[in-house]
């Protein structure tokens, strides 16, 4: 019995470093002080991150990112929280069952596929090469993650508080406003986050549909793994894995929220 | 169906409208003008009208016509439009070889003279049949099956039959095969690890079950540009898997890592792992804790209990899991792009190439679509799995 704990343990340790060391290895070279990206780092410096938010590409894309980002959250929100209340019901009609789950097919289909699909057409309206086109691109990929979201908190609710509201004559809109709304905000805010987690991480799509001018973060760093590959990318890895961090505490809270309010 | 239950219908109706004329439009729509392009032939239909006409009564096997050649030369001479032109001449030229130096030859003798052109005097390939097979094929017809035919390796020969292409034409079975075998690859290895792994997470609590799960869910959440950077960054042959394994005197030289096979293997295998763990996890954490000890209370020995009790019921997530893991590994174009060299490049990056590089749409739409095929046959197994599991209890 003890040679299969002793297995697990060093299997289980094995493949938490598997999965987690690759991550945190690479955090102490946004500080090398030299070029390249090796170890033992000959010396410490901020150079990468002076480089990330100072080189005008860096800071091009970084601002890019930004807008698009800000611009998918709030259309992917509002589209996907509008129709997550749609499908708010336990039991669909089989419509509503195929609608949902065509709202949740852009997570599967493959990106180049439809980046492909996307710049043929976008091109025929003139959405190529827009700020407008990378943010509708954007919102297809990250619409799902707001449906999923929203849809897991509505489903939680009471409902006999909407009713008790009705009762005592709210009107519908009131209900939504002063009741629905506030009880959903914890999986809003999960979708928002998602949302805007899937624009700054989106390089397929962007590829495909973006110009020079719309050259997003993700996209700055796919072409500098590429072309060039410098200690800023470390520096870029380490402002994302903190955002991440970052997003993850948020989460957490905003869950915690929910709990206490329920 | 009682009025306030149609009502309310409505109103669902009325909520998710604006979500799906959205995705109606700017994800369903672009996937049908890829499908489209795939099938699409315009071009010499739109650039050789009285062409067409002539050749329709034409049996593609007897000498050309003095009808169809005059016809060709006078739709010549209507082309103004250089672009088009240039079209016309990729088309044909992608049907047969030998046109770009024909066409470009007889559009000149076109428009130097306004009167009759002996074609054959001045090409003799004019009085090959099967160049005029081609124009016929092209310009009868604004739909075609040949990107189809060729994604999958085929052609159709001079009479409209189905063959192979030949072996050095096109090499799209081979990526096909090779993008099979790489997410059939990863899918394996990820069982192997994800299965003992989330074993392990479900037979703990507490802290050492958050630190566990913790560990799968991190990388998820991290950039996936992140993770292949920092795999590109460690598989180096300066980076830090060789010089640990050069200090430790395991090898002398660097161990090729990186734009090979192995590493795509790695790298694909960490940033789908995750997908793997997580529904082998649900599934297990829903089986009652008493089975092992019932099992071995009637004498069974662990592994034998494992087999019969445990990785039975374990199954179920193992597929869902691999099926996920499996479909999307197949279309994966931005760790084999970066890890990658030019023999571990998987679908997406021929499609990349097609759409980006050679301005070949319908080559590019034809690989989509075998590749879209191949994903939502996946997904709807793996729906159907997933919905008789929720109504199973």
């Amino acid at each position: 019995m003890n040679v299969l704990r002793f297995s697990k343990l060093l299997f289980g340790s094995a493949t938490v470093f598997f999965l987690i060391a690759p991550l945190i290895a690479i955090l102490p070279l946004a500080f090398t002080d030299s070029v390249f990206l090796n170890y033992p780092i000959p010396g410490y410096s901020t150079r990468w991150f002076e480089e990330l938010f100072t080189a005008s590409v860096w800071q091009r894309s970084i601002v890019n990112s930004l807008i698009i980002g800000c611009g998918t959250t709030l259309l992917a929100t509002i589209l996907g929280t509008v129709g997550a209340l749609g499908l708010r019901d336990r039991q669909l009609s089989p419509v509503l069952t195929t609608i949902k789950t065509i709202f949740l097919l852009p997570m599967v289909v493959p990106a180049v596929v439809l980046g492909v699909g996307m710049q043929l057409m976008f091109a025929r309206y003139g959405l190529t090469n827009t700020y407008l086109g990378v943010i509708i691109a954007h919102t297809v990929v990250a619409v799902p993650f707001v449906v999923v979201n929203v849809l897991a908190v509505l489903q939680g609710i009471d409902r006999r508080l909407e009713q008790a509201a009705a009762s005592l004559g709210a009107t519908p809109v009131t209900v939504l406003k002063q009741v629905t709304l506030p009880l959903a905000l914890p999986g809003i805010v999960s979708g928002a986050i998602f949302a805007f987690a899937t624009s700054l991480d989106e390089v397929v799509l962007t590829l495909f549909v973006a110009g020079p001018n719309q050259r997003t973060l993700a996209r700055q760093m796919f072409s500098t793994i590429r072309e060039n590959i410098s200690p800023a990318i470390a520096a870029a890895a380490f402002v994302f894995i903190l955002g991440t961090i970052l997003i993850a505490i948020v989460l957490k809270f905003s869950r915690g929220a929910k709990q206490a309010n329920i | 169906m009682n009025p306030p239950r149609r009502s309310k219908q409505v109103i669902s109706l009325v909520l998710v409208a604006p979500l799906l004329l959205f995705l109606v439009f700017f994800f369903a729509f672009p996937l049908v003008t890829m499908m489209r392009s795939a099938v699409s032939d315009p071009v010499a239909a739109r650039a050789l009208p009285t062409t067409a006409r002539a050749v329709s009564s034409w049996d593609r096997v007897s000498p050309p016509t003095d009808e169809m050649k005059a016809a060709f030369v006078a739709d010549l001479r209507q082309i103004g439009d250089d672009q088009l032109f240039g079209d016309l001449v990729r088309r044909l030229n992608s049907a047969k070889s030998g046109f770009r130096t024909l066409m470009s030859k007889t559009r000149t003798a076109a428009s130097e003279t306004d009167g009759n052109i002996d074609l054959i005097a001045l090409d003799k390939r004019w009085a090959d049949p099967s160049y005029w097979q081609a124009v016929s094929v092209a310009a009868s017809s604004t739909f075609t099956d040949r990107n189809l035919l060729a994604a999958v390796d085929l052609q159709r020969d001079a009479s409209s039959a189905i063959t192979a292409l030949p072996a050095d034409a096109s090499a799209n079975k081979v990526i096909m095969l090779r993008t099979f075998v790489m997410a059939l690859t990863v899918t394996v290895v990820c069982v192997l690890i994800g299965l003992p792994f989330a074993m392990i997470a479900a037979s703990v609590d507490g802290w050492k079950r958050q630190l566990l799960l913790g560990a799968v869910l991190l990388p998820l959440w991290t950039s996936l540009l992140v993770r292949t950077a920092a795999w590109f960054i460690l598989l180096q042959d300066r980076g830090l898997i060789n010089s640990v394994l050069m200090q430790l005197g395991v090898t002398s030289g660097p161990v090729p890592l990186i734009f090979n096979r192995i590493g795509v293997i790695i790298a694909m295998t960490h940033i789908l792992l995750p997908f793997m763990v997580l529904p082998i996890f649900s599934v297990l954490i829903g089986i009652p804790k008493n089975l092992m000890p019932a099992a071995a209370s009637l004498g069974a020995h662990p592994v034998r209990a494992f087999l019969y009790v445990l990785l039975p019921l374990a199954l179920r997530g193992v597929v869902s899991g691999s099926l996920l893991v499996f479909m999307s590994a197949l279309g994966y174009y931005i760790t084999p792009a970066l890890i990658g060299g030019a023999r571990d490049q998987m679908i997406s990056s021929v499609i990349a190439y097609y759409a980006t590089g050679a301005a070949n749409w319908g080559m590019a739409g034809a690989l989509g679509l075998v590749l879209l095929a191949a994903t939502m046959i996946l997904y709807a197994i793996y729906l159907r799995l997933s919905s008789e599991r929720e109504v199973r209890p």
